[in-house]
Formats: C-alpha cells, sequence, structure tokens
C-alpha cells in the first residue's frame, strides 16, 4: 500500500525541482520583457548554459586534470560560471541580432533557439562521465527516527520534523538562489537607478531616449542578464538537478517560463508563484503512481502545456505587459 | 560577382522597368539566400575542423548521398515533399503577420489521423481511400491550427506561445493514442495502439494497401517514391494563387501588413485570423499525412521530431514565397538525405546539418550582416523591401 506522506512530501520535493529553472527562465524573461526585448530563446539559452555547464563538469573530471581544479567547490564554481558566461553571450547573440540587424525578435529568438538544439546535439558525446553534481547545501538536520510520528489515517504517515527538513534544507545552492534572486529582481526593479531605466525603456523608449537614457544600452545589459538568468536555469538542470546532459533535454521549460512570466505579470513574486503552480504540475505526472492513481502520465503530461495556454487566453485574469516589448526603437 | 558590383562608386541608379526589371529583382532576391547558404555552410567547415574531422570529405559526402546516389537522389524528393508543405503552413501564416511554430504538432496530429483512417476504414477503393485519409488528415491539422488562431482572435493569446505549447500536447496527446498501457493492466492501452507490438516501440496498426500512396518510380531493391511530390507542388501552385490571386488572400496579406488598416477597410480580422490559422494548420496537416501514407505507413512516437523546426528555415529560406518553398525544400530535403553518407565517410554527427540550417536562418534574417560581409548594396528598389513584422502583441 502507497504510504501517503511519503508520496506528499515527495511531491512537494519534486515541485520545488521542477520550479527552479521555471523561476530562473522567467526572471530571464522579465529582464529582457521589461526592457522591451521579447526573449523566446530562453529554451535555447537554457540549453546551452545546461551543455556548457555539464561538458565542463566533464573536461574538468578527466583524469589528467590538476586535483586542486577537480576539488568540488572549484570544479563546479568553474562549470557554473562556464554556463553563466554561456547563457550572457547568448543573450548578446540576440541583443545583437534584433536590435543591431533589427531582426524581428520572434525570429531571433527561434534562431537560437535552433541554434542551441543543433549545437550542443553535435557537440555532445554519448558515456561522458562527471565526478559528481552539486551536494546539498545543508542537510537534513533531523533524522526520521528521532521524529514525532504524526499519524493520521492508516496509510498517512508524516515524520513531523525529518520531513519538514527535507523540504527546506535538502536541497542545493541554486534552488536557494532562485529564491533569493526573485526577492532581489523585485526590490531592483522598483529601488534602483537600473530597474527606472529598465522600466522606463520597455514603457517608452522615447520617452526615455529624450531624458538621456541610452535605450540600447540598456537593452544590451538586460539582455545579457537575461542570458545569465537563463544560464542558472540551465545549469540547474544538469549541474544541481541530475548531473547528466540529453539532447533537447529544457523540452519547452523555456517557454513555460515565458507563460509563468506573463501569468506573474511581468513581476518577479508572480513569476515565483507561477513557477510554483506550473512545478506542482510537472510533478504530479511524475508522482501519480506514487499516489496510486492508475492513470496515463502522458496524459497528466499535458497539464503544464494545457495551463501555460489557459493562462495566456486571460482566463486567470487579464494581465498587462510593458507596453513598448516587442518592438525594435529606432535612435534617432 | 558580389563585390565587382559595389566597388563601382555611387552611380545614378539605373531605372528599370518591364520583365527585364522582374528578372533582376528575382535575381536579387535569390542572391541574399545562396549567400546565407553559402556562409553558413563556410561556418559549418569550421565547426567539423574543430571536431577534428575534414570538412573536404563530409560535404563531398554529403553532395554525393544527395544528389549522385539514384536512392539519395530519390531521398531528396522524398524529404522535400512534407517540407514543401509545412514550409507553406508557416508562410501561409506569415503572410497574415502570424508567426506558427506549431507545425509539428499540427502536423503530428495529421499523421496520425491519417494513420487512424488509413487501418481502420476497409473495403474502399484505393484512390477513395487515399483520398480520406488525407482529407482527414488536412481537416485534424486544420482544426488544431485554428485553436491558436481561435485563442489569438478571441482571447488575445499570442500565437507563438500558444503553438508552441499545442505541439507539447499534440505529441504527448499521440503518445498517449498509441501508448501500449502498463505491464500490469491496470492503465489500459491507448485507443490506437497496436495490440500485436506489445513491449516493442508504441505504434498505431500499418495502414492498408489501399490507403498507400501509390508509387512513382522504384530503385530496386525497396527504395521509391511515392506521389506526394505532386500533391506538394500543386498545392504551393494554389496557395500562391490563394494569397495573390483572390480575395480571401488579399484580406489576409492586408491583415498582415496593417490590421488597423484591414479593420478600418471593413475586413473581418478575426475571421481572417482564425481562417489562415486553419489553413495553415491543414497544410501541415496535410504533410504529415502524406508522410503517414507514403513513407512510414503507420504513426509511431517522436517520428520526424524537426520537421517543425525546419519548416520554419525553410519557409524564411524562401523569403515566405509559396512558389520558393519547393527550391528552398529541395536544398534541405538534399541536406537531410546527405546526412548519413557524410556520416559514414567523415564520422560527422547528423546535428551538424541542424547548426547548418540555424545559421541560414540567421542570415536570412539578419541580411544585413551578408550584405556587409559581401558588401552587396540593398536593393535599388525600395519599395519592393518591404519587411514584416509580427509584433508580440498587437
Amino acid at each position: 500500500m502507497v504510504e501517503l506522506g511519503v508520496a506528499i512530501v515527495a511531491t512537494i520535493n519534486a515541485m520545488i525541482r521542477f520550479s527552479v529553472p521555471i523561476t530562473f527562465g522567467a526572471l530571464s524573461g522579465i529582464f529582457s520583457e521589461r526592457s522591451g526585448v521579447v526573449n523566446i530563446g530562453i529554451d535555447g539559452m537554457m540549453l546551452m548554459s545546461a551543455f556548457t555547464g555539464y561538458m565542463t563538469n566533464v573536461i574538468l573530471s578527466q583524469p589528467g586534470v590538476s586535483a586542486s581544479l577537480q576539488e568540488d567547490p572549484t570544479r563546479l564554481g568553474i562549470s557554473l560560471a562556464v554556463a553563466l558566461l554561456t547563457g550572457g553571450a547568448m543573450g548578446l547573440l540576440h541583443a545583437l541580432l534584433s536590435i543591431r540587424y533589427k531582426v524581428d525578435q520572434i525570429i531571433s529568438g527561434t534562431v537560437i533557439n535552433i541554434l542551441a538544439l543543433g549545437l550542443t546535439g553535435y557537440f555532445y558525446q554519448e558515456e561522458t562521465r562527471t565526478l559528481g553534481k552539486l551536494s546539498n547545501l545543508i542537510g537534513n538536520p533531523w533524522n526520521q527516527s528521532g521524529s514525532v510520528e504524526l499519524k493520521l489515517a492508516d496509510n498517512f504517515k508524516f515524520y513531523f520534523p525529518y520531513d519538514i527538513g527535507r523540504i527546506l534544507f535538502d536541497k542545493d545552492l541554486l534552488t536557494y538562489l532562485s529564491i533569493i534572486m526573485v526577492f532581489v529582481v523585485g526590490w531592483a526593479l522598483v529601488h534602483t537607478t537600473w530597474g527606472l531605466r529598465t522600466r522606463a525603456v520597455g514603457e517608452n523608449p522615447r520617452a526615455a531616449d529624450t531624458l538621456g537614457i541610452n535605450v540600447h544600452r540598456t537593452q544590451y545589459m538586460n539582455l545579457f542578464i537575461s542570458g545569465v538568468m537563463a544560464g542558472l536555469a540551465g545549469a540547474f538542470l544538469t549541474l544541481a538537478a541530475v548531473g547528466s546532459f540529453e539532447r533537447g533535454m529544457t523540452t519547452g521549460r523555456g517557454f513555460i517560463a515565458l507563460a509563468v512570466m506573463i501569468f506573474g505579470n511581468w513581476k518577479p513574486s508572480g513569476a515565483l508563484k507561477g513557477a510554483l503552480l506550473f512545478g506542482f504540475a510537472m510533478a504530479l505526472q511524475n508522482q501519480l503512481q506514487l499516489f496510486g492513481i492508475n492513470f496515463p502520465h502522458q496524459l497528466v503530461a499535458m497539464l503544464p502545456y494545457i495551463l501555460t495556454i489557459v493562462v495566456l487566453a486571460g482566463f486567470v485574469g487579464r494581465v498587462q505587459g510593458p507596453a513598448a516589448s516587442g518592438q525594435v526603437y529606432e535612435q534617432e | 560577382m558580389a563585390t565587382s558590383a559595389t566597388t563601382r562608386p555611387a552611380a545614378p541608379r539605373r531605372r528599370f522597368s518591364g520583365p527585364s526589371a522582374r528578372m533582376w529583382m528575382a535575381l536579387q532576391g535569390l542572391l541574399i539566400p545562396m549567400l546565407s547558404v553559402f556562409t553558413a555552410i563556410m561556418v559549418g567547415s569550421i565547426l567539423i575542423l574543430l571536431n577534428g574531422r575534414d570538412p573536404i570529405t563530409a560535404f563531398e559526402g554529403l553532395f554525393e548521398g544527395a544528389f549522385l546516389e539514384p536512392r539519395g537522389l530519390l531521398a531528396t524528393f522524398r524529404n522535400m515533399t512534407p517540407l514543401v508543405l509545412s514550409g507553406l503552413a508557416v508562410a501561409f501564416a506569415y503572410k497574415c503577420g502570424l508567426f506558427n511554430i506549431g507545425v509539428q504538432g499540427q502536423l503530428i496530429i495529421g499523421s496520425i489521423t491519417a494513420a487512424w483512417v488509413g487501418y481502420a476504414v476497409d473495403g474502399l477503393p484505393p484512390v477513395l481511400h487515399v483520398t480520406l485519409s488525407l482529407l482527414a488528415a488536412v481537416a485534424a491539422g486544420g482544426l488544431w491550427g485554428a485553436i491558436p488562431g481561435a485563442l489569438k482572435a478571441y482571447a488575445d493569446a499570442h500565437e507563438v506561445i500558444t503553438t508552441i505549447m499545442l505541439n507539447f500536447i499534440a505529441s504527448r496527446f499521440a503518445e498517449w493514442l498509441i501508448s501500449t498501457g502498463s505491464t500490469d493492466g491496470k492503465i489500459k492501452p491507448g485507443p490506437l495502439s497496436d495490440p500485436s507490438q506489445t513491449g516493442a516501440i508504441a505504434r498505431t496498426r500499418d495502414i492498408l494497401d489501399s490507403a498507400k500512396l501509390p508509387t512513382v518510380y522504384t530503385v530496386p531493391p525497396n527504395f521509391s517514391l511515392h506521389a506526394g511530390i505532386f500533391i506538394a507542388l500543386i498545392v504551393a501552385v494554389a496557395i500562391a494563387f490563394l494569397l495573390y490571386r483572390s480575395t480571401f488572400g488579399f484580406q489576409l496579406r492586408m491583415v498582415g501588413l496593417s490590421p488597423n488598416a484591414a479593420r478600418y477597410s471593413g475586413v473581418n480580422v478575426k475571421r481572417v485570423t482564425i481562417m489562415t490559422m486553419l489553413i495553415a494548420g491543414a497544410l501541415a496537416g496535410l504533410a504529415g499525412g502524406v508522410q503517414t501514407l507514403g513513407v512510414n505507413y503507420h504513426y509511431e512516437g517522436n517520428q520526424s521530431l524537426s520537421l517543425g523546426f525546419d519548416a520554419i528555415t525553410v519557409s524564411f529560406l524562401a523569403n515566405n514565397a509559396p512558389l520558393g518553398m519547393p527550391i528552398s525544400a529541395f536544398l534541405f530535403g538534399a541536406m537531410d538525405s546527405g546526412t548519413t553518407r557524410m556520416a559514414r565517410d567523415a564520422a560527422v554527427q547528423p546535428e551538424l546539418i541542424q547548426v547548418i540550417q540555424a545559421m541560414i536562418l540567421m542570415f536570412v534574417a539578419a541580411d544585413q550582416i551578408i550584405r556587409r560581409l559581401y558588401r552587396v548594396r540593398a536593393p535599388g528598389f525600395d519599395g519592393a523591401q518591404k519587411r514584416l513584422e509580427s509584433s508580440w502583441r498587437k
């Protein structure tokens, strides 16, 4: 018989795991859209960063590499940095194409997505190994035997402090960082010069230009950061969540992130809520059998995507994005 | 060729008129795509060198595999068939200012519907059965395409994300339809799964012989070209006619260029949007149906996965012109059929082709890069150089 408490804890953990890359992806979307550039290349940026982060980890794990580089914080730190820079570079490519060469931003994003699929597939070698992924930052401070056992029903057992510990503390660096970033970005958008400029450029580039803000420089910078955020999402996938790479492993998370951003009304705090909701929908697909429910998992797998459409169609309430998003600003 | 035209100091532009001007414009239109393809291949060569392989051998293998072997040439024609149709599905929507990234999903729905009608309907003469299956694929793909159209028209949901989501939904839905169920029997097999295939790859039953597209040419022992290529060419001409010679086509292009102007002149923009996506979806559905009835003879999961993205590049390489689609699809079909030889001769991973295709899309879209690189001046016919921008929120 399935133990319900175990299933619930597992689902919550899976929900958090799925929502981290979506949160970073949504932040990536916020950075670019708030400055007036649509970024549908988030998925490709994620994939590229996931790949370069993983490959760096693989290369540093080779036997010939000096031991000081192979130690856990150094190796993973370098891998993480490479992933973030890759994302940033992809962000700059998007900026170059859409701002300098005036490519339609949707097409530019599509180029990035296809390019990432091709490049990662081309350079990926199967059966590569690493020395390991990011370990959990704190670890569960409580053990199961010493914790209080709550028995609510025959098959519903909950080990009170132990299960709480698993949810709160058994997490890696990037998971905590995603939550911190939500608040940092949310605060910075309102209270810093950068945030003010970004919002001005996204809402009314003409007015911003008149006030002496360099519209294009703001957009370049924001797209770089947007890429770095997508890089964090990608790095989470290969350096923290699974520790390995697969062709096309992002499976549309970047697009879901965009929908989550819209769902969250272009605000980081809203994005976090949206990401948790979508993470839950994704977790459900994996955990359904744990609950002993016999239902085709393929149909449950449709849930996050259907949810995205429902959100986009505004059935959950109207949202209003940055006014100038999607249009190239022509400097005079 | 390109440089000699531009090193000349700024001479007064000749005024062209009449048929020669049209020819010149057509050539000008071909220049950027050709240079884009060339540049993308050069970048591909660098990538091959980076992996320590020989680019000359690789592209020799690609060329031989795509054109010189009889089987290869047939494969090129066979590969280009769905690409013409799915490229049209992108181009048609684009003319209305809509970006249809949903070709993949519409194609999957068309494929599986054709397979279902192909095996479930029995006792029809071949011509009728093929027609019925294709019509079913067209209808199913059209309905799948109309969903994002309606969502755009009535709920203002941007088609880029809704079509991408519908790709994933279509793929999961088809997976369920053909799924074999759980081994303990608690989860039932999907309604279209082949019961004789337990344990193997999930797929539908094979279609009946009467539903197979006739072959037009065979290379022994068992390699043949099906009649789908003719369907694709006829449809390309028909779409060109619909776009440029019909009232609906005029309205559609008007909505694409300026939705507000179209609205003020009495065009029902919502209706045009839905109809456009319906037809685009129908074209993609037809592509899927032709693939099932001509090549695979059944539907199985994850088949023809990259067709959806390829369609976008094919369409943009042809500058979204229906009659350019066969040429652009021919090139892409060739790249696909040559990869096996390329992989065998030079040990280059097939994914390289995807990189080259992405580069082609990038260079075609960012023609300024190409113009700067090869010093090609922008065409003198400024009026002809109109840029269509699908805006994020209209």
